[in-house]
């Protein structure tokens, strides 16, 4: 009587293919497996023997919500490995192409996966049915960081424009003045959203995290930064793999990351937040304490508002750069190829990525590593359904299913990229 | 009113892109959903009506035994079936695995391989069922996405050009990389759809639309060859992407 299942067999709304089996007996959970069984790609195999010009594009298939995101970390790991630095306004242009992969994947996640869950909708086009100005509001916002992405990297899914030292080619300042106008209305409707989805019933449910996020003397992270984390880790993005590792576990295509200390953590837009606040932009500070947020958030079911902010803040962003924009004299730097060692970890939408690539005296990849974030937040989700269920085991079975999806859907989870997959299953004996 | 159009979108190994790029119809997703169902996409919905469906879109290749069951069933179910991108219709960068022995691929990537359940090969969908129209690209192009459903949700047939990117580029009035600057460009031999974007950012196309039909790969080889690209390279740029496309596969294989 007092048990049952949760099952999930193909989640929904969620990049990639997983699932979720959750088993309770006696009023106890006892068994909670995120099931990814996206088929595995094995991208770190195949890169080696290509040839270190290719990685970017190459690691940008694993995941076409986020390849900037493969983009960014490639270029930075194997700018990292030849020792040298893209500074100035090639920097600025490429900080402007992650704010729109951040504008663009917030904006899908928010209006088109989550919002749906707050409202109980199957989906937001049955929500476009009642909310249509709504949905197109969130198309509109969607747009403009599709927008970004076109212009400085020349299509919005896998862009063709991007190198190690670089670009192929660079916008013009009146490119970017058009560009402006768009994302001025774009921010009013990122105001719009975040004051939207503030006013949601939020279930409650704070956690004790331990947050991982990367930061930057003076900037919100993108790019670059040292890895921080809510207990005190300040470490240099090479030492890496002293403090994390990833475990192989029988349920799962992806691997599952964990602290060398065995403990779970946290990677995305909570813990950016919380350990960046202070270099958000005023507007974005001014916003998130109007609504009533802390400088920390640690209930994930409040990402959506989160989300939302960094939209407004990528938006910010993105305008202060096109206003001092300078057109660069050079579209990409000069490289010497070398035998050496790469690190690279960029905030990825979805939370920190980290690459690391070794490569031999013709520049060819002997060796490839690649973290993205769900891997690193499935234990983390995990424990979040292990807590978040017992107190609601009156609920009917297809209700507290749903609930369990969108405790999953909190991390915006890219299963495409943790296998380089998610499908929900609650056993209830 | 008569019914509704069912549409399904399917899923295989793949990055999501390609039905990502239905999602980023932003002006047109609204009006495509008045005039369809949208009966099954898994990524947009948690509602799944079930089958038969007018139209299926399958992204992603072929790569686990269990997979080669399920395209079986969506054949099955679906009165129109096409193939969206360069995984679904080729095999996808997936598809490397496919030139050396799967096991030690898996044994780089994962600490156990017993858990891991996987073919030796990555494959397309028309390796095994009747495919109704390909669609190229990684990632395909939305204005052609909009055009192919339109066409076989109202029979008729997807106006979507076959010549090469080398004539898009023509026709975008671009100056001939490969001639004026010595850029290795693979436009000559791939299927159009892109505008020749890459061209336009002064860069050599690397061929992500696959193959355009009855080309001449080796042709296009010699000129490279002549520019001073290695034969390895040669071998890379025919080897992505679209690596078990045949024209490219034969070429890439020339230059063992
Ligand atoms: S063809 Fe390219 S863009 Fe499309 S799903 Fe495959 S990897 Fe992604
Ligand atoms: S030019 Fe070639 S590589 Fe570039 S987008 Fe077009 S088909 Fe793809």
């Amino acid at each position: 009587m007092t048990s049952k299942t949760i099952k999930v067999d193909y989640l929904a709304r969620v990049e990639g293919e997983g699932g979720l089996y959750i088993k309770v007996k006696d009023e106890k959970v006892t068994e909670v497996k995120l099931k990814i069984f996206e088929p595995p790609r094995f991208f770190e195999a195949f890169l080696r023997g290509r040839n270190f010009t290719e990685v970017p594009d190459i690691t940008a298939r694993i995941c076409g919500i986020c390849p900037v995101a493969y983009q960014m970390s490639a270029v930075h790991a194997m700018e990292n490995a030849l020792g040298v630095r893209v500074d100035g306004q090639l920097r600025e242009l490429r900080r402007l192409l992650y704010c729109g992969e951040w504008i663009e994947s917030h904006t899908l996640h928010v209006y088109m996966l989550h919002a749906p869950d707050f409202l109980g909708y199957q989906s937001s086009i049955h929500m476009a049915k009642d909310f249509p100005d709504i949905v197109k509001q969130g198309l509109e916002l969607k747009k403009a960081g599709n927008e970004i992405v076109r212009v400085v990297g020349g299509r919005e899914i896998h862009p063709i424009n991007v190198r190690v030292g670089g670009f192929y080619k660079i916008p013009s300042k009146k490119d970017l003045l058009v560009l402006a106008e768009k994302l001025k209305r774009a921010r009013d409707l990122a105001l719009e959203t975040v004051k939207w989805v503030a006013k949601f019933n939020f279930p409650d449910f704070t956690q004790d995290y331990l947050f991982v996020s990367l930061a930057h003397e003076n900037e919100y992270p993108f790019n670059e930064g040292r890895i921080v984390s809510s207990n005190g880790l300040n470490i240099d993005i090479k030492e890496y793999e002293d403090y994390f590792v990833e475990e192989h576990v029988k349920h799962s295509n992806a691997l599952h990351s964990q602290m060398k200390t065995g403990e779970n953590y946290f990677v995305g837009p909570l813990a950016r937040y919380s350990l960046n606040f202070d270099k958000l932009s005023p507007l974005t500070k001014e916003t998130a304490l109007d609504i009533g947020l802390s400088k920390t958030c640690k209930n994930p079911f409040q990402s959506i508002i989160i989300r939302s902010l960094e939209i407004l803040y990528a938006l910010d962003e993105a305008l202060r750069i096109i206003n001092s924009y300078e057109t660069p004299e050079q579209p990409a730097i000069k490289l010497e190829i070398k035998s050496s060692k790469g690190y690279g970890a960029t905030e990825a939408p979805r939370g920190m990525i980290y690459h690391h690539y070794k490569i031999d005296d013709d520049g060819l990849v002997l060796e490839a590593k690649i973290v993205p974030p769900t891997s690193q937040n499935q234990k983390t989700i995990e424990r979040d359904l292990w807590n978040f269920v017992p107190d609601r085991l009156d609920l009917p079975l297809d209700e507290l299913t749903w609930q369990c999806e969108q405790a999953i859907r909190n991390y915006d989870p890219c299963i495409s990229c943790a296998t380089h997959y998610l499908k929900l299953t609650l056993d209830k004996e | 009113m008569a019914r509704k159009p069912k549409l399904a979108v399917w899923k295989f190994s793949s990055c999501d892109g390609c039905q990502l790029s239905l999602l980023d119809c932003e002006d047109e997703l609204l009006a495509l959903a008045g005039n369809i169902e949208i009966a099954n996409f898994l990524e947009a919905s948690r509602e799944v009506i079930k089958g038969p469906y007018d139209l299926s879109l399958v992204e992603g290749s072929i790569t686990t035994p269990h997979d080669l069951k399920r395209i079986q069933e969506v054949r099955k179910i679906s009165k129109f079936l096409v193939t969206i991108g360069a995984c679904a219709t080729a095999g996808g960068i997936q598809a490397l695995r496919n030139f050396q022995s799967v096991s030690d691929f898996i044994s780089i990537v994962y600490a156990t391989p017993e858990y891991i359940s996987t073919l030796e090969q990555s494959t397309a969908i028309s390796s095994h069922v009747k495919v109704d129209f390909e669609l190229h690209g990684c990632p395909i192009n939305k204005e052609q996405l909009v055009e192919v459903i339109s066409a076989f949700l109202f029979h008729r047939k997807p106006n979507i050009p076959a010549h090469s990117v080398c004539m898009e580029c023509k026709l975008a009035g671009n100056v001939c990389i490969l001639v004026s600057n010595g850029v290795a460009c693979l436009g000559p031999v791939t299927h159009a759809g892109c505008g020749a974007l890459c061209p336009s950012y002064n860069r050599g196309c690397f061929g992500c639309y696959g193959a355009k039909e009855n080309t001449n790969t080796s042709s296009l080889s010699n000129k490279l060859y002549q520019l001073g690209v290695k034969n390895q390279d040669i071998q890379k740029l025919f080897r992505s992407y679209n690596a078990y496309t045949p024209a490219f596969l034969k070429e890439s294989k020339a230059h063992d």
